[in-house]
């Protein structure tokens, strides 16, 4: 499984306030919310956004409340990938549960600039900055969170078991 | 190896002797939590699930505070959400309007969470009741459907860092402003992943609604749970509100720990955190006239009785600021009516403060207290990112109830000692 896109950069500490501001959080509807994604740090972001397009972040983004509207927001808005040097631990969990990839790669979210096309392999967790024609080895996921991520969700890795 | 606090219930809920940081483990739940604003996700999520009966109906605690009493028909239809899967499940704790409470206020008040336990909730907040030496965080709605219909959820063991307490508070210096003084030291992401477990002789001294804020604002810290060893005051508050049985865990001698802060409470000043990172600290004398528009006090993490008999302390005989907006929210009905019987409420309705039934509201930016561009807020909640409680040119300032109190009267940033308390 692969992602490929352009890259929509953010700087530390992205907290679920800003990626969706709880003004809308009377909503639960995925499309709804990706509206209003990261409006208060980008309200351009909706408006740029493409499928397929790629967030890459520094460190601890999704910091803040357990909302899992957050990853919900990003991944309805068309987002394919959020690369960050580190992830919140409960952004980090809801991602994986609702089927959101995810990276934590410190590397790469130095050595990669807004506007810059990128791909990511998750079979491998090699990620391809094609702008720059560099490339960064992300962090694999263990053996049992793989698990959730195929079976796309922790319901269905429930129903599986 | 020796074990944490943390480690030694995670392991036992997982019916293993020993784990070690960083292992895998699912772990028995004793209580899943949910509010108004994530049990509606969890709802829609547990219908992909072939298992269609909740795990145990006494163990699952739904409270719809964040924008309860409905804030707008959106709001509305997801406290019915709640409210018809709370039937339809028969769920036993299931607080409606009129005995709801702000959920980590009002789950240790009502004896559902004791010492020894592990819970989960669908709010970043839960990790208060390590307060009662219990492990428990917060976690998404995902997660919170399958603790539902599971009864279990899957943990990463974390490794800790401990914070030894030697000596007592100063008069008006509080469990908020020794846990903005730790953050402000260790960061937004200092614990991340990581437990935070409070030891040492400084623990006797803080009262339990001290380390309910302490263990509220572990999260702010990034960290996975905040943990007080259990002592006389700890058996103490769950004798008087539960008929559960609590089991003691205490950290093994050789525990291993990723780092050890001695913490003076003595030497600790009223701290607060400045926008928009509860990291940006700030003692009371590195503080220079800012002028504020509103105070709010309340919030699970400083909306208790303590919290409120502090507050009534300075405001008792004073007037609010004029043009400035007080807001004061009881966290529970129990508290509201001790505060009504003690006099508290006629207190701050006599300085000019205005006071809400319980909600989670403006700590949220939800309602109840929405700021304007170019408003600041002094509160006494645990969050001041970007827009956090309004507008996103407003700014909020986090504090103990001491200094929202004193700030209220002064009109700008101030403590008790400013008004000659």
């Amino acid at each position: 499984m692969k992602a490929c896109g352009t890259v929509h950069k953010y700087g530390d500490n992205v907290d679920t306030d800003v990626i969706i501001p709880a003004r809308y959080l009377n909503s639960s509807d995925g499309k709804e919310l990706a509206k209003h994604c990261m409006e208060d740090i980008d309200k351009e972001f909706v408006n740029k956004v493409k499928p397929g397009d790629i967030m890459v972040a520094n460190k601890n983004f999704g910091c803040g409340s357990s909302r899992e509207h957050a990853p919900l927001a990003i991944k309805e808005a068309g987002v394919s990938c959020v690369i960050a040097e580190t992830f919140a631990r409960i952004f980090y969990r809801n991602a994986i549960n609702i089927g959101l990839p995810i990276v934590e790669c410190p590397e790469a979210a130095k050595g990669i600039e807004a506007g810059d096309e990128v791909e990511v392999d998750f079979d491998t967790g090699m990620i391809y900055n094609k702008t720059k024609g560099t490339e960064f080895k992300g962090q694999p996921f263990p053996e049992f969170m793989q698990k959730i991520i195929q079976a796309e969700g922790l319901m269905n890795y429930i129903n599986q078991k | 190896m020796g074990m944490t606090m943390t480690q030694k219930i995670l392991a036992a809920h997982a019916g293993l002797d020993c784990v070690v940081p960083g292992q895998l483990i699912e772990a028995d739940l004793d209580l899943v939590l949910g509010n108004d604003i994530t049990t509606p996700v969890a709802i829609h999520e547990v219908e992909k699930l072939n298992v269609k009966e909740v795990f145990d109906k006494d163990k699952i605690a739904l409270v719809p505070d964040h924008f309860a009493p409905n804030k707008d028909i959106k709001s509305a239809e997801h406290c019915k959400c709640v409210r018809d899967f709370a039937k339809k499940h028969d769920i036993t704790n299931y607080f409606e309007v009129g005995e709801m409470g702000i959920e980590h206020a009002l789950l240790p008040e009502k004896g559902l969470i004791v010492a020894g336990e592990t819970c989960i909730g669908a709010d970043s907040h839960t990790c208060t009741y390590g307060a009662l030496g219990a492990f428990s965080t917060g976690v998404g709605s995902t997660d919170m459907g399958a603790g539902m219909m599971t009864g279990k959820a899957w943990f990463k063991v974390p490794s800790a860092i401990k914070f030894v307490l030697k000596g007592k508070l100063s008069p008006w210096v509080s469990g908020k402003d020794l846990i903005l003084h730790i953050i402000g030291m260790i960061g937004v992401d200092g614990a991340r992943y990581r437990s935070m477990e409070f030891v040492g002789e400084g623990v006797s001294s803080l009262t339990m609604d001290d380390r309910f804020t302490v263990c509220n604002m572990a999260i702010e810290a990034g960290a996975k749970n905040g943990i007080f060893p259990v002592d006389e005051k700890t058996i103490a508050y769950m004798e008087e509100h539960s008929a559960k049985k609590y089991t003691v865990y205490e950290a093994d001698e050789d525990a291993e720990y990723d780092e050890t802060y001695v913490i003076d409470l003595s030497e600790l000043k009223q701290t607060v955190a400045f926008p928009h990172l509860p990291e940006n600290t700030r003692t009371m004398e590195e503080i220079d006239d800012i002028p504020i528009d509103q105070v709010v006090i309340g919030s699970c993490t400083n909306g208790r009785y303590d919290d409120l008999e502090i507050a009534a302390k300075v405001l008792k005989g004073r007037k609010v600021a004029k043009g400035m907006r007080c807001i004061i929210i009881p966290a529970t009905q129990a508290i509201y009516l001790k505060a009504v019987e003690n006099g508290l409420i006629t207190t701050f309705i006599q300085a000019g403060a205005v006071v809400s039934t319980p909600t989670c509201g403006p700590c949220l930016g939800g309602y109840m207290g929405i700021l304007s561009a170019g408003e600041r807020a002094v509160s006494t909640t645990n969050r001041n990112f970007v827009g956090r409680m309004g507008h996103v040119d407003s700014e909020v300032y986090l504090a103990s109830p001491a200094v929202a109190a004193a700030s209220a009267v002064t009109g700008k940033i101030s403590c008790p000692q400013d008004l000659g308390l």
